[in-house]
C-alpha cells in the first residue's frame, strides 16, 4: 500500500490548507434523521382526505385493445374517478429522441403488466373492486419475446413502436469504427471472438414505486415522488397534463433507493396526477413489490460478442464489439445504453482500432432502462475476461498485463474522449499490494483463486439530454439574518449523501460548521433547475455549482467584516464561524456578525452557482458526444474466492476494491458508495437474475429474485485513489458507478484461478459451476491431457 | 398483484360495519382502535397510529423493512394479523430510537458509521439489531451477519452496518457494569 497519498496535494487546494471539511469523514447529515425512524419518505406523508389509485394492468404480451367499457366501474360508489389511455395520449418518455410512453395504453398493450385503466376510490379494497368491474376487449398480436423475433421484418401492426429501424422491432442501431480493426485480427499474436450472455438484472431498491399528486383548489398541480430527477418528471408532467410548468411542482421526498431505478418519468407518475385533476382531491398510487419488478426499468438483458486481439508488442490491438441489448417495451433510457455498451470500453486500456454496432429491440416485455454502471457493466465483464484470458494464454501477469496497457492521464482515445486525470495504475497497484497478489494469484490450491479487472466510468455526461442551454446545476445559496446558510438545489438525495455534499462544501468554503447549513433540495417550486441523481453527475457537476456559489457568498461576507474593521477585505479568511485577518489573526469577526453587516441596505444574501459543462470535446463521428465527460473514473478490484468442489457453491473471501474518486471529499461516503457497489456487482455475478416465462416475470419478488444477503456479503476493503481532477469541485469525480463494473469480471477471473474454468454467462451459480467441475473431471478422465474445460 | 389492504382512508373509523375494536400496547402506551379482524399489523401501525417509521417494503415478509420487536422478538409486522398482536408488547423504531433524551446507542453508531445510507430499510435493521444486542452483549461480526441475514439492504454492501452494531454493543458494555449478565431477551 502506497504510503504518500496524503500528502499528495493538490498544489492550489486551499480547502487542504486552511484544514477545512473537505476530505474528513462526515456522516451523513441525515444519518440521524434515518437512524432514529424521523426521515419522512413519500409514502409516510398523510395528506387529507387520500384516495387510493389503482392501475388495471394488462395480461397480454401485446395486444389491440378493441374495447373499455368503465360504466360499471364509475357508478361503483366510493369511486371517485376512473381513467383511460385516451384521456391522456400525449407521450412522453425520458429522453427527447423516444417519447414512446403514454400514462395509460391508448391503442395496444406492449407488455404483461402494461397499465390499461386506473381508478382512485376510498380505500384500496374498492379500488381493487372497482379494477374487476371494468371491461376490456382485447385483439391478441404476436408478442416478440426475443432478439431473432424483434429483428423480422413485420407488418405495421406488429411494431411495438411506430419509429423502428427498417420496419424491425429494432429501436436503434449504432455503428463506429477506428483505425483497421480487420488488419489488426489478421495481424494478430493472439485473438479471440466470444459470445457472451447477461440476463436482465433489477434495482431492487427497497422502497416501492410510489406517487401521490395533488389538483388543488387553486388549480396547481403537486406531485410527491420517489424520483431521482425530479426535473424530467416535471417536464413529462406538463406534457402529458398540458400544463405549464410553474403550474405543477415536483416534490421529492426521502427516496428509499434508486440505482438509476426512479431516473425515468413513469406512467403511474401521469396517472395520478391525472386521477387527481378529474376528482380534486389526492391520489396516492403505491406499487406493490410485484408491480415493482414489472415497472422497473432494470439493466437490459444482453448479448455481446466482443473480439479481442493482442498484437506482437503484447498490447491490445483491436477490440471488435457487437452487442445485442433487450430493451423491452419502451425506450426508456435505451439509445444512451446502446452507445454506452460500445463506447465506454475505450478506457481504462489503450486501444487504437476499435469497431462497434450496438442494437437495442423492443420486446413485449418490461422496458429496460439506466441502471448502476449503465450501459457499461455487461461489455466491460466481456472485455476483462477475454484479457484475462489473453494474458493467461501468453504467460503474462494479468495485473502487469492491465498495467502495461493502461491509458495515460491527459491523453485521448480513439474515439476522442478527453482523458484528465487517470489513476488506473495506481488502483491496479494498491489492489493487489492490498491482497497480496504476488503471492497468491496461481499459487493457491485448486478451488480457491484469485482474480483482478479493472473499469472506466463517466463522471456525468458533458452534454445534458435537453439542448436547450440550461446550466445542467445551479444552487442558490441564502444567508439571513440568523446566520443560517439555506442551500437550495434540485439535484436528488437519494442516499447516496449529495445533501450532504452540498452542505460540506458550503460549510467549508464559508467556514462555518456544517449544521448552520441547511439543505431544500425536495421542490421545484424553490430549488433552481439541477438534472437530478443519475450518470453519477451530482457530485462533480452540482459540487461545483455549490463551491461557486459559496465563494461568492464569501466574498459577501468578507466584505461586511471589512466594512466593519476598516482592513480591506483580500486580507480575510472565512474560519472558525469568524472572518479573520489572516495578516493579523488577532482581528476576528464573527461570521454572523460579518453577514449581517453585509446585509446593511441590501438584504438577505443571495448567491448562485452553475455548472454547464466542460469546455467543447468530442469528435465528429456520428454518435461521439455519447460518453463524453468532463473526467472519468478508473477502478481496478481483486477478487478472492473460493469453490465447494462438492457443490460448485462460490464463496467470495474478500475484494479489495480501488477507485480513483479525484478526491474524496468525504471518504466514509465513497468507501459507502465502493462498497455497495461491490455488493450490487458481486450479486449480479453470482445469483442475481430477471427470469422470463415468455412474456411473465418468474421472480418479481425478493426471495425468488436473489440477491446477496449480509452472511453472503464478503469483507470489502475499498482503496481510495486521488488524483485530484483540476475540474472537479476541490478534486472529486464520481464514486457511485464506476465501482460496480470489475467486480464482476474479477469473480470470473478468479474463478478462472480456482478452478481453471471459464464462464461466459450471467450469474454464475452453483449449478453451472458443478456442471463445469463435472465435465473437466470427465475430460480428464478420458484424455490423458490436463482438462482445460469449456 | 397483492391485494393486502393499505392506505385504507378508512380504516380506524369505529363506524364501518366489519371493524373490530382492539387494543394494542405500542411503545409503552396502550391505544384503542378499531379495524377489520384481517387488518395487517403494519397497516394498523402506519396508517391508523400514524408510526410510519415503520416501513412498508415487500408486504410479503422478505425484506425486513417492516420490522417490530413484539414481547422482545423482531417480527415482521406485514405478517401479523393485529388482532393477534393484542396483549403483547410491541415496540417500533419510535420508542427504540431513545432512551429518554438520548439517542440510543444503536441509532447513535448507526448514524455515525454510515450505516443509513437511503435508510429506507433502517428502522427495520435497528429493530432486528435490538434484539440481537438484548441477547448477546458481545455478538461477533459473523454472528451479527446472521442475525441481520432476513433485512435486505441495497445500499450498504452490510460493512457498516456490521461496524454500526459492533460500536454499538461495545458502548453498550462500557455503560453498563462488567459484572452485569447480557440481558435474556423477551423470548418467553
Amino acid at each position: 500500500m502506497r504510503s504518500d497519498r496524503h500528502e499528495k496535494l493538490h498544489p492550489h487546494d486551499d480547502a487542504v490548507q486552511r484544514h477545512g471539511l473537505i476530505g474528513k469523514r462526515i456522516p451523513l447529515i441525515d444519518a440521524q434523521r434515518k437512524s432514529t425512524g424521523q426521515e419522512l419518505y413519500t409514502d409516510d406523508l398523510r395528506p387529507a382526505d387520500c384516495l387510493v389509485g389503482k392501475i388495471l394492468r394488462s395480461p397480454h404480451s401485446h395486444a389491440k385493445i378493441v374495447s373499455i367499457d368503465t360504466r360499471a366501474a364509475e357508478a361503483m360508489p366510493g369511486v371517485h374517478a376512473v381513467l383511460t389511455g385516451k384521456e391522456a395520449p400525449n407521450s412522453f418518455g425520458v429522453l427527447p429522441v423516444s417519447q414512446d410512453e403514454t400514462a395509460l395504453a391508448v391503442d395496444k398493450v406492449i407488455f404483461i403488466g402494461d397499465g390499461v385503466a386506473a381508478v382512485a376510490a376510498d380505500d384500496e379494497e374498492t379500488a381493487l373492486a372497482a379494477l374487476r368491474l371494468i371491461r376490456v376487449e382485447y385483439e391478441p398480436l404476436r408478442a416478440f419475446l426475443d432478439f431473432a423475433d424483434s429483428l423480422e421484418e413485420v407488418p405495421e401492426e406488429l411494431r411495438i413502436h411506430k419509429k423502428t429501424v427498417d420496419g424491425t422491432n429494432l429501436h436503434k442501431q449504432v455503428r463506429q469504427e477506428f483505425g483497421d480493426v480487420d488488419g489488426e485480427f489478421d495481424r494478430a499474436l493472439w485473438k479471440k471472438r466470444m459470445s457472451f450472455r447477461f440476463p436482465g438484472v433489477q434495482h431492487a431498491f427497497t422502497e416501492p414505486l410510489i406517487t401521490i399528486a395533488h389538483y388543488d383548489a387553486d388549480d396547481r398541480m403537486t406531485v410527491w415522488s420517489a424520483q431521482q430527477v425530479p426535473h424530467y418528471l416535471h417536464r413529462a408532467l406538463a406534457k402529458v397534463l398540458e400544463m405549464p410548468m410553474h403550474k405543477i411542482r415536483v416534490i421529492r421526498k426521502a427516496v428509499g433507493g434508486g440505482f438509476g431505478g426512479k431516473s425515468d418519468p413513469f406512467p403511474h407518475e401521469m396517472v395520478a396526477a391525472l386521477l387527481s385533476r378529474k376528482c380534486r382531491k389526492p391520489v396516492r398510487i403505491l406499487f406493490d413489490r410485484e408491480e415493482v419488478f414489472y415497472n422497473n426499468h432494470g439493466r437490459h438483458p444482453s448479448k455481446i460478442d466482443v473480439g479481442l486481439a493482442i498484437g506482437k508488442d503484447k498490447k491490445v490491438a483491436a477490440l471488435d464489439i457487437d452487442a445485442l441489448i433487450d430493451g423491452g417495451a419502451w425506450g426508456s433510457f435505451g439509445v444512451v445504453t446502446t452507445y454506452y455498451n460500445g463506447v465506454l470500453a475505450n478506457g481504462p486500456y489503450r486501444v487504437d482500432n476499435f469497431r462497434y454496432r450496438g442494437r437495442r429491440i423492443y420486446s413485449n416485455r418490461p422496458a429496460s432502462g439506466a441502471m448502476r454502471g449503465h450501459g457499461a457493466v455487461n461489455t466491460r465483464f466481456a472485455y476483462e475476461v477475454l484479457l484475462d484470458e489473453a494474458a493467461f494464454d501468453l504467460g503474462l501477469d494479468p495485473a502487469q498485463f492491465r498495467i502495461d496497457n493502461a491509458l495515460p492521464a491527459y491523453t485521448k482515445t480513439i474515439n476522442e474522449f478527453r482523458i484528465t486525470t487517470n489513476g488506473i495504475v495506481e488502483c491496479i497497484e494498491r489492489a493487489c499490494a492490498m491482497a497480496g497478489w504476488k503471492d497468491k494469484y496461481g499459487k493457491m490450491p485448486f478451488g480457491r483463486g484469485i482474480g483482478i479487472a479493472g473499469g472506466f466510468y463517466i463522471s456525468g455526461s458533458a452534454l445534458p439530454i435537453h439542448w436547450d442551454g440550461i446550466p445542467q446545476s445551479t444552487v442558490h445559496l441564502k444567508a439571513d439574518f440568523d446566520g443560517g446558510i439555506t442551500i437550495h438545489s434540485l439535484a436528488a438525495e437519494i442516499g447516496q449523501g449529495s445533501d450532504t455534499m452540498l452542505a460540506q462544501i458550503s460549510a467549508d468554503v464559508l467556514g462555518v460548521p456544517i449544521d448552520q447549513c441547511r439543505v431544500y433540495s425536495d421542490s421545484t417550486d424553490t430549488a433552481p433547475i439541477d438534472i437530478g441523481s443519475y450518470s453519477s453527475r451530482v457530485t462533480f457537476m452540482a459540487g461545483n455549482a455549490v463551491r461557486r456559489a459559496a465563494e461568492e457568498m464569501r466574498r459577501l461576507v468578507i466584505g461586511g467584516a471589512a466594512d466593519l474593521t476598516g482592513y480591506p477585505p483580500e486580507v480575510f479568511v472565512l474560519e472558525d464561524a469568524h472572518a479573520i485577518n489572516a495578516t493579523n489573526r488577532e482581528v476576528r469577526v464573527p461570521f454572523v456578525e460579518a453577514l449581517r453587516r453585509a446585509m446593511k441596505d441590501r438584504g438577505a444574501l443571495q448567491t448562485t452557482g452553475c455548472y454547464s459543462g466542460p469546455p467543447p470535446m468530442g469528435g465528429q463521428h456520428k454518435g461521439a458526444a455519447a460518453g463524453l465527460s468532463p473526467t472519468y473514473s478508473f477502478q481496478a478490484f481483486v477478487v478472492e474466492l473460493e469453490v465447494d468442489l462438492l457443490t460448485g457453491k462460490p464463496k467470495v473471501h474478500e475484494v479489495w476494491a480501488a477507485h480513483d474518486c479525484g478526491r474524496a471529499l468525504n471518504p466514509l461516503a465513497v468507501e459507502a458508495q465502493i462498497e455497495g457497489c461491490v455488493h450490487m456487482g458481486l450479486g449480479q455475478a453470482l445469483c442475481e437474475s430477471f427470469d422470463y416465462n415468455k412474456g411473465n416475470v418468474e421472480n418479481p419478488n425478493f426471495l425468488d429474485y436473489r440477491m446477496l444477503s449480509s452472511t453472503e456479503t464478503p469483507d470489502i476493503h475499498a482503496i481510495l485513489v486521488e488524483t485530484y481532477d483540476p475540474e472537479g469541485p476541490f478534486g472529486a469525480k464520481e464514486c457511485g458507478e464506476g465501482p460496480l463494473l470489475p467486480a464482476l469480471p474479477a469473480v470470473a477471473n478468479a474463478l478462472h484461478d480456482a478452478i481453471g474454468i471459464r464462464f461466459y454467462e450471467m450469474p454464475i451459480t452453483a449449478d453451472k459451476i458443478w456442471r463445469a467441475l463435472q465435465k473437466q473431471k470427465k475430460a480428464a478422465a478420458g484424455s490423458a491431457t490436463q482438462g482445460a474445460a469449456k | 398483484m397483492t391485494t393486502a389492504s393499505r392506505s385504507d382512508s378508512r380504516r380506524g373509523d369505529p363506524a364501518r360495519p366489519d371493524n373490530r375494536l382492539l387494543r394494542l400496547r405500542v411503545n409503552g402506551t396502550v391505544h384503542s382502535v378499531a379495524a377489520p379482524p384481517h387488518a395487517i399489523l403494519l397497516d394498523v401501525l402506519r396508517d391508523v397510529l400514524g408510526l410510519v417509521g415503520t416501513k412498508r417494503g415487500c408486504d410479503m415478509g422478505t425484506c425486513g423493512c417492516c420490522n417490530v420487536l413484539i414481547d422482545g422478538r423482531a417480527v415482521m409486522s406485514c405478517l401479523v394479523l393485529a388482532h393477534d398482536a393484542q396483549g403483547k408488547d410491541i415496540q417500533t423504531i419510535e420508542g427504540l430510537a431513545f432512551d429518554g433524551p438520548d439517542m440510543h446507542p444503536l441509532s447513535k453508531a448507526w448514524a455515525e458509521c454510515g450505516g443509513s445510507q437511503c435508510g429506507f430499510c433502517t428502522p427495520g435493521f435497528i429493530v432486528t439489531c435490538h434484539e440481537l444486542l438484548a441477547n448477546e452483549a458481545a455478538p461477533s461480526r459473523t454472528r451479527i451477519a446472521e442475525a441481520i441475514s432476513g433485512n435486505v439492504c441495497r445500499c450498504t454492501g452490510y460493512k457498516k452496518i456490521l461496524d454500526a452494531v459492533e460500536l454499538a454493543a461495545a458502548r453498550i458494555r462500557e455503560a453498563e457494569p462488567a459484572s452485569a449478565p447480557a440481558k435474556s431477551g423477551g423470548s418467553k
